[in-house]
């Protein structure tokens, strides 16, 4: 390790910094898991989890971020790091026992790992839109400059997509399947239109009259006729919030076209809704949306089954799509592992990129300054509008 | 950081009072508390390889340890006191001079300070002496991490080489302290050597001292009772050995205290003599551990799961880690395997590795077997699926061997889940 350096050197003996400092080194070890710094290079931007129902965002994230640590503190030791002495001795080969200083490159024990610890010891993930711990699905997170990245995806104010398993016949305080239960109904007249007759009870009957030929046609045409209604009126609550005068033709031309939507906070919007299954008493509903909570779509559930003159509740929400992070992006529990979030990161960086580009960047229509009478959110100085609506239909 | 043997002679060269260059004087301007340079251990220099450098260098520091333990008084809760930062750079002063040493002392006397007239630094000395100066940066008289230390204390770097890991001691100031003023030689071999007879081996010792590392200012001679006791109930070294590895805290632990815990365990469990020692060996900590875990576990099977005594003993000796298990998982995991799972007592008392697994692995096998309509967990019944065998395979063979699919179609389904 160490070797004289010959006779006297004073001052400015090189002292050896020992992270891999020579390039050789990190091409090398950039291919391998991990490697400590080279690692931490390739572990910024985002990515997407799958978040399994009964976990919490918080214990998720901090279980990623304790993979992550652990991959990235398995790398190499860095090399040993020596120290120059200046140590008394007599020079060799002088015939004479004179004694000068030697400057001598001496193994130091500073930066041995057990004496200094872990190289990392703490990494900031940040999550995006959050999940409740019933809820499950597409959870994007951000490690290093990718947490930058998801304000901007906040501010892209994109549609999510959910898909939401009702069943009919039982009302909750939560509007879940565990709570409390606050009314039990019948939902046979949703089946066949011929039991139209239930003993009164303390339950509440509703008698319907049916005009149509078969069970399915009525049944599944009375869901979709107030899925109609409800992404109807959303439609409507969309243009409102979005705060554009529909007087201009271009406006008009957008609305039309459906590419409309808030720019900035409003209340649950819901861009587009569907029945994808209705076999009673369960049915399932695909949900596009923005700006909500979990809470609210089960409430959507709960109001469903009212408007159906019954009662539903809420049996699983889970997230499809946050924007433009699908369910194939999305990392299982057992792919929670550096290597497998590196690439993931990896791949999703281009499409991070584009989509965040084309949707903050200003409507290249529209450069005429808004009318008088516009309430434009003052925060937000570009646009408000989106080019088109890449929310993936 | 050092000077130029010019810039020393230079700077030494005007003295006339060369010969009083002493340790006195750089005493004096360094202004170190009184040390005592005739304690005679200083070695001579080789320089014939490197590794003798480090032993040079190490041999000296040795002796200030001797002083610190007069500096024991005021230490901070939250720094780690080296009261020998001051005295290294003395140490520092070459052995060669050890000879010049004794006679200048026995001429140094309190009234020949007053006498001589103090020197000033712009003295000339001559190059010998110049060369003879080595003012290295002092030590932190106090600091929070032992990495100043670990370069100059022989002990802590056998600690290291041994395997010890500081940056975890340090967090522990009176460990990190008490490591400080240990000697290598005297107090830690000692211990060393013990461990060694008692069949530890090399590699093991590291961890072990680093938890705990309260085993230093334990007394040999405890230990070896201890040690004895044990012997004397029938364990044998080889157990020994693998209890002290497994929960490194046992040997700190009184006779009359381990003597009560297996007391309790015995009359708790109703197990035989020979079940208790083999259920101890396989699980020490439950001797270092506190009871009330599991009183509280032992109460939890009997009364809330619906065991039988019996059926709990049987559990316990295949599975010793459900008696430090926690509370709340033991129940939601059996709430799950017998009310949603529908597995019944003698099944689960069968395969007791339910209760060693994560909730959330027992949820998807199941859901997906259920998916499948292999979810069949009655031995009586054709296509029975082993409830140990579902929790303790890895994915790829549960996928094939009992789900009959393949891996990505186990993924899809998590991921409708």
């Amino acid at each position: 390790m160490a070797a004289p350096i010959g006779s006297t050197i004073f001052g400015g003996g090189t002292i050896q910094h020992f992270r891999p400092s020579s390039a050789v080194q990190r091409t090398e070890a950039a291919r391998a898991s991990g490697m400590g710094s080279a690692g931490l290079a390739r572990l910024q931007g985002l990515f997407a989890v799958y978040k399994p129902p009964g976990l919490k965002w918080k214990h998720l994230r901090d279980t990623v971020e304790l993979q992550l640590l652990k991959g990235l503190n398995a790398g190499k030791p860095p090399a040993p790091q020596q120290r120059v002495r200046f140590l008394l001795g007599p020079v060799e080969g002088s015939e004479e026992k004179e004694l000068t200083l030697t400057a001598t490159r001496v193994p130091s024990l500073i930066d041995h790992p057990l004496v200094r610890g872990l190289a990392f010891t703490s990494l900031k993930v940040g999550v995006g839109h959050r999940l409740d711990s019933q809820a499950s699905g597409v959870l994007v997170l951000g490690v290093g400059h990718g947490r930058g990245l998801l304000t901007d995806m906040y501010n892209a104010h994109l549609t999510k997509n959910y898909t939401v398993r009702g069943v009919l016949g039982k009302a909750t305080d939560d509007f879940c399947e565990d709570g409390r239960l606050v009314e039990k109904t019948t939902y046979g007249f949703l089946t066949s239109p011929g039991k139209l007759l239930q003993p009164p009870g303390l339950d509440q009957v509703y008698c319907q009259r049916s005009h149509q030929l078969t069970i399915d046609h009525v049944t599944r045409e009375k869901l979709n006729r107030i899925l109609a209604v409800i992404q109807g009126s959303h439609q409507k609550a969309l243009v409102t919030y979005s705060n554009l005068d529909l007087q201009t033709q271009e406006a008009y031309e957008m609305a039309v076209s459906g590419v409309i939507r808030p720019m900035n906070k409003s209340p649950m919007l819901i861009t587009g809704i569907r029945c994808l299954q209705f076999a009673p008493p369960e049915f399932l509903l695909e949900v596009q949306c923005m700006h909500e909570t979990q809470k609210q779509l089960r409430r959507l559930v709960h109001e469903i089954g009212l408007e159906l003159k019954s009662t539903a509740v809420c049996t699983q929400v889970r997230r499809t799509r946050d924007g433009f992070f699908t369910l194939d992006d999305a990392l299982l529990r057992t792919q929670w592992d550096l290597p497998s979030i590196q690439d993931a990161i990896q791949a999703a960086a281009p499409r991070v990129a584009a989509e965040l580009k084309k949707s903050l960047r200003p409507w290249l229509g529209t450069q005429e300054p808004p009318g008088p009478g516009q309430p434009w959110d003052s925060e937000r100085p570009r646009s408000a509008l989106g080019p088109e609506s890449h929310v993936g239909h | 950081m050092a000077l130029s043997a010019q810039q020393i002679s230079r700077w030494l060269n005007s003295s006339k009072l060369s010969s009083f260059m002493t340790a006195l004087q750089l005493r004096r301007r360094f202004q170190r508390p009184g040390t005592t340079l005739s304690c005679g251990v200083f070695a001579q220099p080789h320089v014939s390889s490197e590794g003798c450098f480090l032993q040079w260098g190490f041999r000296t520091y040795r002796t200030s340890s001797l002083w610190n333990s007069s500096k024991s008084a005021d230490l901070s809760r939250q720094e780690i006191n080296c009261a020998q930062s001051t005295l290294l750079p003395s140490v520092n002063e070459p052995s060669q001079r050890t000879p010049k040493i004794p006679s200048l002392d026995s001429e140094l006397s309190l009234e020949g300070l007053d006498d001589v007239p103090p020197l000033s630094p712009l003295q000339p000395i001559s190059d010998n002496e110049a060369v003879q100066i080595i003012a290295g940066p002092p030590l932190p008289p106090s600091s929070v991490t032992l990495r100043d230390y670990v370069d100059h204390s022989e002990t802590l770097r056998k600690l290291v080489l041994l395997g010890v890991d500081l940056s975890k001691i340090e967090k522990h100031p009176d460990a990190a302290n008490l490591l400080l003023r240990l000697d290598f030689e005297r107090d830690i071999k000692q211990m060393l050597l013990f461990l060694k007879d008692l069949g530890i081996e090399d590699t093991q010792l590291g961890p072990l001292l680093t938890k705990n590392y309260a085993i230093f200012s334990e007394d040999l001679e405890n230990l070896k009772t201890r040690v004895a006791y044990l012997q004397s109930k029938n364990f044998s070294k080889v157990d020994i050995a693998q209890m002290v590895r497994n929960a490194p805290f046992l040997l700190s632990f009184s006779v009359e205290r381990l003597d009560n815990r297996l007391g309790f365990f015995q009359k708790e469990l109703e197990l035989s003599v020979k079940k208790t020692r083999d259920l101890v060996i396989r699980l020490p900590r439950l001797l270092t551990g506190s009871l009330e875990p599991v009183k509280e576990n032992m109460k939890v099977f009997r009364l809330e799961l619906g065991f039988q005594q019996n059926e709990i003993q049987h559990m316990i000796t295949k599975i010793p880690k459900m008696l430090t298990a926690n509370k709340r998982k033991l129940t939601e995991t059996f709430d799950y395997v017998h009310n949603v799972m529908c597995v019944p007592h003698r099944v689960v008392v069968r395969s007791p590795q339910v209760f060693n697994t994560r909730l959330f692995k027992v949820k998807e096998r199941h859901l997906f077997l259920a998916y499948l309509g292999r979810a069949q967990y009655d031995p009586t019944k054709p296509n029975y699926i082993s409830l140990d065998k579902l929790v303790s395979v890895p994915d790829g063979i549960f996928c094939e061997a009992m789900a009959k699919a393949s891996v990505r179609d186990f993924e899809k389904f998590l991921k409708t889940l």
